[in-house]
């Protein structure tokens, strides 16, 4: 506190300018993908000490629900609770391949990392994610380029039947309209309950059968899927 | 070498002091005095700590191979044929020939395979004289020919508490053709062939285009979707200990 007041009053003097602890940011995110929705983004700054997700370790219940259904409220209210900021839902809806959401702003306070994810529709449980990225204390543009995890808590079976609870197999939807129906079921018998890179989606070209209701000439991507511009003030 | 070079002068140095002290006085008890002064410096230490996570889906990593080197020496090239040595490791997760590099100044080998999810800290320690690079590589074994690793990185700027974090695509080591049948691959999803001495493909390292599977329309495959993978697919972690 005192601090901040001796910094205002240097800088109230016009002597120097220097950037505290809090760092502004405005921020922006694009889908980097071919043909697939980003749903509600939760942008969050928070303590280092804590993770959203980290690869390698189980998904939390809040993660989970954000990765198999796209809902951040859980998410939201755990950043919340730890004294974060968070930007939730800040495109207003779902993120088109290809699209941005800009000037995204952002005051961190005394918060040291930022975190973003959202899920990636139509998949099982695919969600692009940023972890414990370290603000950087000089002012400047920073870009960050974002892979795609596996939550690792739903089978990808590929079929598009509406779940998007935790715990309910399938996918909810394809935004895009592009999706198949009656597949089979993509079965691998894989059981990795870790957060780890998304292998990918398999797809298949039978809108009206095979093992995939994903479209393999739409729906698979690579690494990165999302491009992330922080401006630091 | 650095260190032998030092050593020398030392000593060459301390020998002309010990004859300007012989020629200038009488021989006395000076003399285990000087006898101290010539004894070898003590060996100073670098101690890394080395953490693989294997971030792939269903790929367990082959026992991780690590050495340290000199800054001119590289296990590999992306675009040149694959060593004998990184072919058996990227085949067959087999690292001995790798360890039996005698220009390697130090090498570690992981304790058993990694599992998807799963970490292991291997350290070395590393008289200071010696440090320069260090390499890492292991196979991804549910694939014919795969592997990720470290290509000659850096330590003599990482000062004690210091960390590095990457992350690391897949390469392919274009000894074996990427078959994925039944017989060809060592992991679990087969139990098939490691290393074989005959290379039927490329012939020069790449990054990996990624596994097909029998899902995807290559018939004789024994893969399933998870096998594929996406980059990176380890990630390391590189603290300076001491």
């Amino acid at each position: 506190m005192k601090r901040t007041l001796v910094s205002a009053s240097v800088l109230a003097a016009g002597l120097i300018s220097f950037s505290n602890v809090a760092a502004e940011l405005e921020i922006s995110v694009t889908n980097l993908t071919h043909g697939n929705h980003f749903t509600p983004l939760l942008i969050a700054a928070h303590d280092s000490a804590n993770h959203l997700f980290q690869v390698g370790q189980m998904a939390s219940p809040e993660i989970q629900k954000m990765a198999e259904g796209g809902d951040i409220a859980d998410l939201d209210a755990l950043v919340s609770s730890i004294n974060g900021v968070t930007s939730a839902n800040p495109a207003m809806g779902l993120l088109n391949a290809g699209a941005s959401v800009s000037n995204v702003m952002l005051d961190t306070g005394d918060n040291d990392v930022l975190s973003i994810v959202a899920m990636v529709l139509p998949t099982n449980d695919a969600f692009v994610g940023l972890d414990n990225w370290v603000i950087p204390t000089e002012a400047g543009t920073y870009t960050i380029y974002v892979n795609a995890y596996d939550a690792g808590t739903e089978a990808n079976d590929e079929i598009i039947n509406g779940g998007g609870m935790s715990g309910v197999p399938g996918i909810p939807a394809a935004p895009g309209g592009d999706g198949g129906e009656n597949a089979t079921g993509v079965m691998d018998n894989a059981t990795n309950s870790y957060v780890h890179v998304h292998p990918g989606v398999l797809g298949d070209t039978d809108p009206v059968g095979g093992a995939s209701d994903l479209d393999s000439r739409i729906h698979r991507w690579l690494n990165p899927v999302a491009k992330v511009v922080v401006m630091v003030k | 070498m650095k260190f032998m070079t030092l050593s020398n002068k030392n000593k060459l140095i301390a020998l002309a002091t010990c004859a300007v002290l012989i020629s200038g006085c009488s021989d006395d008890d000076d003399d285990p005095m000087i006898v101290q002064e010539d004894a070898p410096a003590p060996v100073v230490m670098q101690t890394f700590d080395v953490t693989v996570t294997n971030l792939s889906a269903n790929q367990p990593l082959s026992p991780v191979f690590i050495a340290t080197h000199g800054a001119d020496q590289s296990l590999w090239m992306a675009g040149a044929p694959a060593s004998v040595a990184i072919e058996k490791l990227a085949e067959g997760g087999d690292s001995s020939d790798l360890t039996a590099i005698s220009s390697l100044t130090h090498t570690v080998n992981g304790n058993g395979p990694i599992m998807p999810g799963m970490s292991e800290t291997l350290t070395l320690s590393i008289n200071e004289a010696d440090v320069a690079s260090i390499s890492l590589a292991t196979m991804l074994v549910n694939t014919n020919d795969a592997f990720a690793g470290v290509n000659n990185y850096d330590l003599t700027t990482m000062a004690v508490d210091d960390s590095s974090m990457m992350t690391l695509w897949v390469y392919d080591a274009g000894t074996e053709a990427n078959s994925e049948a039944k017989g060809s691959m060592p992991g679990p999803a087969d139990g098939g062939e490691g290393y074989n001495s005959v290379r039927d493909d490329v012939d020069f390292i790449h990054v990996h285009p990624g596994v097909i599977s029998m899902y995807d329309g290559l018939a004789d495959s024994v893969l399933t979707p998870s096998h594929r993978f996406d980059n990176p697919a380890i990630s390391v972690k590189i603290t300076r200990a001491q």
